[in-house]
């Protein structure tokens, strides 16, 4: 005697193998929105994910309960994700920095010196 | 001396008798929602939901303490061990959940009550029950921002989107009027100006839904041709209401000091 499982990961469903051709209609589709939170007025607002939403309404709506229902927030931005221009991974290299140019860091200052010799006196104290 | 006793008497039942129903409503609607957890249409509103579901049970657990501080039994108790027929909750709130459809037009039609009632107790004469009604305002506001999002945009989605929650507006709007079944305790909670009454919340409800129904497409009922689905309150309730009793106090009868 056999059983039929009802667990779908044993027993799958038994799909077309040609995919359905017909487009999904427009109202199907639902967007990305990224979504940024501010924990305070005047902070700046950090993005804490994405989520799912037919438009920029329901994007706010359904974002509230994802992202700020437990932590303090006063106000959330979506944008969609298509929207964002990004740099290509390819060119990652442009952010590096050659060795040689410690001047144009804030560690080469000579500022630093004062710094360091003023901590050391308040520690010193 | 006697009269004014009886009299005070009179008040505090007419306010538990509020509280029960305010409560029981809370808590029965929210485990409603709560059995939409991980069956939600897409993650976003299943979380989101089940968050709002999560909030009723709040509302409904600080009502039930303003009742224990008023000398009936704890929460707990109060919540798990009554008989159906002490509950007072209506009849809305004890439907099954359906379709998803049905769930938002009723989670809309409810909620909206709910805001415009907890906004009229916030000036109520009876403090306690003015701080809750505070507390609960920025919760509830986003209920009633979710549900309008939502009938909005089911109303101009599809033609079967727009027909299906046409259908649940027709089924649930007499379930929804009674809400706003009046109890016998209406006189004195409007002259001790604890509650405006139900009367006057659901002309305000009505002012407050109708224009969103119209604006999402829809066909208001007409109210001349609806029975209010009145009995809830008085403890009369539809037959979906003892087996979500049962089911909700499996685990409390089993092991009744269980901690979670």
């Amino acid at each position: 005697m056999s059983i039929k499982s009802i667990d779908p990961r044993v027993t799958r469903e038994n799909l077309p193998e040609e995919p359905d051709q017909n487009p999904i209609k427009e109202l199907n589709h639902w967007q990305t929105y990224e979504v940024f939170h501010q924990t305070k007025k005047g902070d700046h607002h950090i993005h804490v994910g994405s989520l799912h939403a037919p438009n920029a309404e329901m994007a706010l709506i359904l974002g509230k309960e994802q992202y700020a229902r437990r932590y303090q927030c006063v106000n959330i931005w979506v944008v969609k994700s298509s929207d964002i221009f990004t740099s290509d991974y390819d060119d990652e290299d442009i952010f590096e920095t050659t060795p040689e140019k410690m001047y144009r860091e804030a560690g080469g200052y000579k500022v630093m010196d004062k710094i360091n010799k003023f901590k050391k006196e308040r520690k010193g104290v | 001396m006697k009269e004014i006793i009886d009299f005070n008497e009179i008040k505090t039942e007419a306010i538990k008798n509020l509280l029960y129903r305010l409560a029981d409503d809370q808590l029965i609607l929210g485990h409603r929602n709560s059995e939409w957890t991980g069956l939600g249409p897409i993650l976003e509103e299943d979380i989101a939901f089940s968050s709002m579901a999560q909030d009723k049970l709040g509302h409904s657990q600080a009502l039930y303490q303003l009742l224990h501080s008023m000398g009936e039994k704890d929460p707990d108790t109060i919540a798990f061990t009554r008989k159906v027929n002490e509950y007072l909750c209506c009849h809305l709130v004890e439907y099954p959940i359906g379709e998803y459809d049905f769930s938002l037009m009723r989670h809309f039609l409810f909620d909206m009550s709910e805001a415009i009632r907890f906004n009229m107790l916030s000036s109520s004469s009876f403090e306690p029950l003015a701080k809750i009604a505070k507390k609960f305002k920025g919760e509830l506001k986003y209920h009633t921002m979710h549900a309008v999002t939502w009938i909005n945009q089911l109303g101009a989605g599809s033609e079967e989107s727009a027909s299906r929650i046409q259908k649940s507006l027709d089924k649930c709007f007499p379930l929804a009027l009674g809400i706003f079944e009046p109890s016998k305790y209406e006189e004195t909670l409007i002259s001790e100006k604890i509650f405006f009454g139900e009367k006057a919340l659901q002309e305000k409800w009505l002012e407050a839904v109708i224009p969103v129904l119209k604006n999402a497409g829809l066909k208001i009922p007409l109210l001349e041709n609806v029975k209010a689905a009145y009995g809830g309150r008085e403890g009369v309730h539809t037959e979906y209401l003892k087996p979500l009793i049962d089911e909700m106090t499996e685990v409390y009868k089993i092991d009744s000091g269980a901690e979670w």
